[in-house]
């Protein structure tokens, strides 16, 4: 964990309204685990005042070359243009200085009793799941990625994911690419494919809760990154929380997304689905 | 920042502060409520280097604060509405003042009460923690319907709160003040009278936030307290009239960033400052500030930090 003041090494657009960012950062590739995240910062600025957080796509290091150039760890973040901040971003070009704090939060846990792992995604959320699935496939496990958007462009680095020996499953809302319809319905008929498999989902929050109500019903263990509204990144503002699993309107509980997650097993949380007490006696917690 | 080359300096500045019984190795410290209880910052910034400490503000009981959404960004600043989201006195003792005990910066805990009797409670306890050097009194925040505020905009209510926690303590006691008042100076002279031995001013400005979006507000709690540069104007403004209303040291905050921000307070006759939204955007702040600071003197030709304070012209 420190701020590095450091540089972009490429940014482009990778499909409508997406762009990939690598940045230099030395000391990454050991440091960064997946699921985590950084706060980063375009330029010493007071509008936008805030950093943004970004989950971490991927950490490597490009090798040393004979023009001298000594070998270079960056870190690769994925980013979809929604806001000031992320237009800013896109304007960014190599050798351009940003500050990046991390690689922070709690990312996902590996349980090494589980060899079968289903990965959902929705559109941008498919970010700190390539990490997971590099770190599940070097273990010999059975990974499969089911990635859901609205149409074939929210589904991205799909063919990355495949050379890790991933088996990857599309559904678009669309039908522009792969399956049409949602992610959900391709992760219950999965579940019956694989009833043992861990779960590991990031993306929109009705896709998430869809896929809790989903996995509490068939009780196999959930985890799940979360997006807030973060001002620090350290767990100083408390801006970022939210409801834990004994929350209620007159004894709130509140967890910090940024400090306890992003990545959250499941049953520590409060979900809309009423089956959520039913999931933590069947589970057995974790 | 301004990039100023290394100077080689031979004019070495003084930069230590007394205020009102604290003595503080250089004017900076956190605002209460951006700085956790200062572990969370011990990996960006070296806490032995700062002013003073400055806690979360601490309740009786533990705090879960408001709804979320609690943040909201807006042009040179934010919103906040956290609720005064902590751990509670109790759990502070067993579970923050062990750390603290390592750090040799003064530890300041900023406080709150529901209730009249919970700020007695509280500054009860407060006084017999030995790591604790002094109190800041809470009674700004604008984010929760009781306690914070409420004792904060009337002056009779200020002065009892102040004078009621003042009888439990010894330790030196700031007063936080909010700028939602038609004349801070009015609640400054009163708590000044009730026995305030220093002021702190400013806390946030109630503002407001929609989503054009989702036409709803931004925040969940509708309103929530504005920080950041852009208050910063506001601030100066108010530090300077209190600055001139009382005669107890005041410490000035709001809106700071730079050095620059830093010294323009202290001119204005503020003994000390705090940072406070700065500290989320950049956890090194603080150290860039005092580093700062300590070149700007150097190269002003002025050797002890004091004969910068409150050297404004005419």
């Amino acid at each position: 964990m420190k701020n590095l003041k450091t540089v972009v090494l490429q940014n482009g657009e990778i499909a409508d309204g997406y762009f990939r960012m690598a940045i230099l950062a030395p000391g990454y590739t050991r440091a960064a685990q997946p699921g985590q995240f950084v706060m980063l910062r375009i330029q010493e600025q007071i509008q936008p005042l805030l950093r943004r957080p970004f989950g971490i796509y991927r950490a490597a290091a490009m090798p040393a070359q004979c023009s001298g150039l000594p070998e270079r760890e960056f870190v690769e973040l994925i980013y979809k243009v929604v806001g000031k901040g992320t237009t800013l971003m896109t304007t960014l070009k190599p050798g351009d200085s940003v500050e990046l704090l991390g690689p922070l939060g709690e990312g996902f846990t590996i349980d090494s009793n589980i060899n079968n792992h289903l990965l959902v995604g929705g559109g941008i959320g498919i970010v700190p799941l390539y990490m997971l699935a590099q770190q599940l496939c070097k273990r010999g496990d059975k990974v499969r990625l089911l990635m859901g958007g609205r149409s074939r462009d929210d589904i991205l680095c799909i063919s990355e994911f495949e050379r890790l020996g991933v088996d990857v499953n599309i559904a678009t809302e669309d039908g522009s690419l792969g399956e049409t319809g949602l992610v959900t319905a391709v992760l219950e008929r999965e579940l019956l494919n694989f009833p043992q498999a861990g779960v590991y989902a990031c993306g929109p929050m009705p896709m998430l809760s869809a896929v809790q109500a989903i996995c509490c019903s068939a009780h196999v263990l959930l985890q799940v990154s979360l997006e807030a509204l973060m001002a620090c990144g350290i767990g100083a503002c408390l801006g970022c929380v939210v409801p834990g699993r004994e929350h209620s309107d007159d004894t709130p509980q509140y967890l910090c997304t940024c400090r306890q997650g992003p990545v959250f097993a499941a049953e520590d949380l409060a979900w809309p689905s009423r089956s959520n007490n039913d999931c933590h006696s069947g589970q057995g917690g974790k | 920042m301004r990039d100023i080359p290394e100077v080689a300096s031979d004019v070495a500045v003084k930069m230590a502060v007394e205020v009102a019984g604290l003595t503080l190795r250089n004017p900076v410290m956190p605002a209460s409520g951006t700085f956790g209880y200062g572990a969370e910052f011990e990996p960006y910034l070296n806490l032995d280097g700062l002013g003073a400490l400055v806690t979360k503000g601490l309740s009786l009981r533990p705090k879960a604060g408001n709804p979320t959404p609690r943040i909201a960004e807006c042009s040179c600043g934010m919103l906040n509405a956290i609720g005064l989201q902590n751990i509670g006195i109790d759990a502070f003792v067993e579970e923050k003042v062990p750390f603290l005990k390592g750090v040799s910066t003064p530890v300041i805990a900023n406080f709150f009460g529901n209730t009249l009797d919970e700020y007695i409670q509280v500054a009860d306890k407060l006084e017999k923690i030995d790591v604790v050097t002094g109190v800041e009194l809470n009674i700004s925040c604008p984010n929760v319907k009781r306690g914070g505020i409420v004792f904060g905009t009337d002056p009779a209510a200020a002065a009892k709160v102040v004078s009621e926690v003042r009888r439990c303590l010894t330790k030196p006691l700031i007063v936080k003040l909010t700028p939602n008042v038609t004349d801070i100076t009015v609640i400054a002279r009163a708590v000044e009278e009730a026995g305030a031995d220093i002021i702190c001013c400013i806390n946030t400005v109630t503002g407001m936030a929609v989503d054009i979006k989702s036409r709803r507000l931004s925040l969940a709690n509708g309103t929530g307290g504005l920080s950041g540069p852009a208050i910063k104007p506001i601030a100066l403004r108010m530090v300077h009239q209190v600055v001139n209303a009382v005669s107890v040291p005041v410490i000035g905050v709001g809106g700071i960033a730079s050095a620059e921000d830093a010294l323009e307070f202290l001119l204005l006759g503020a003994k000390a400052i705090q940072v406070g939204t700065a500290n989320l955007v950049n956890p090194g702040t603080m150290g860039e500030i005092v580093v700062g600071m300590e070149r700007f003197l150097a190269e002003s030709g002025i050797s002890d930090i004091n004969d910068w304070i409150g050297s404004l012209h005419g």
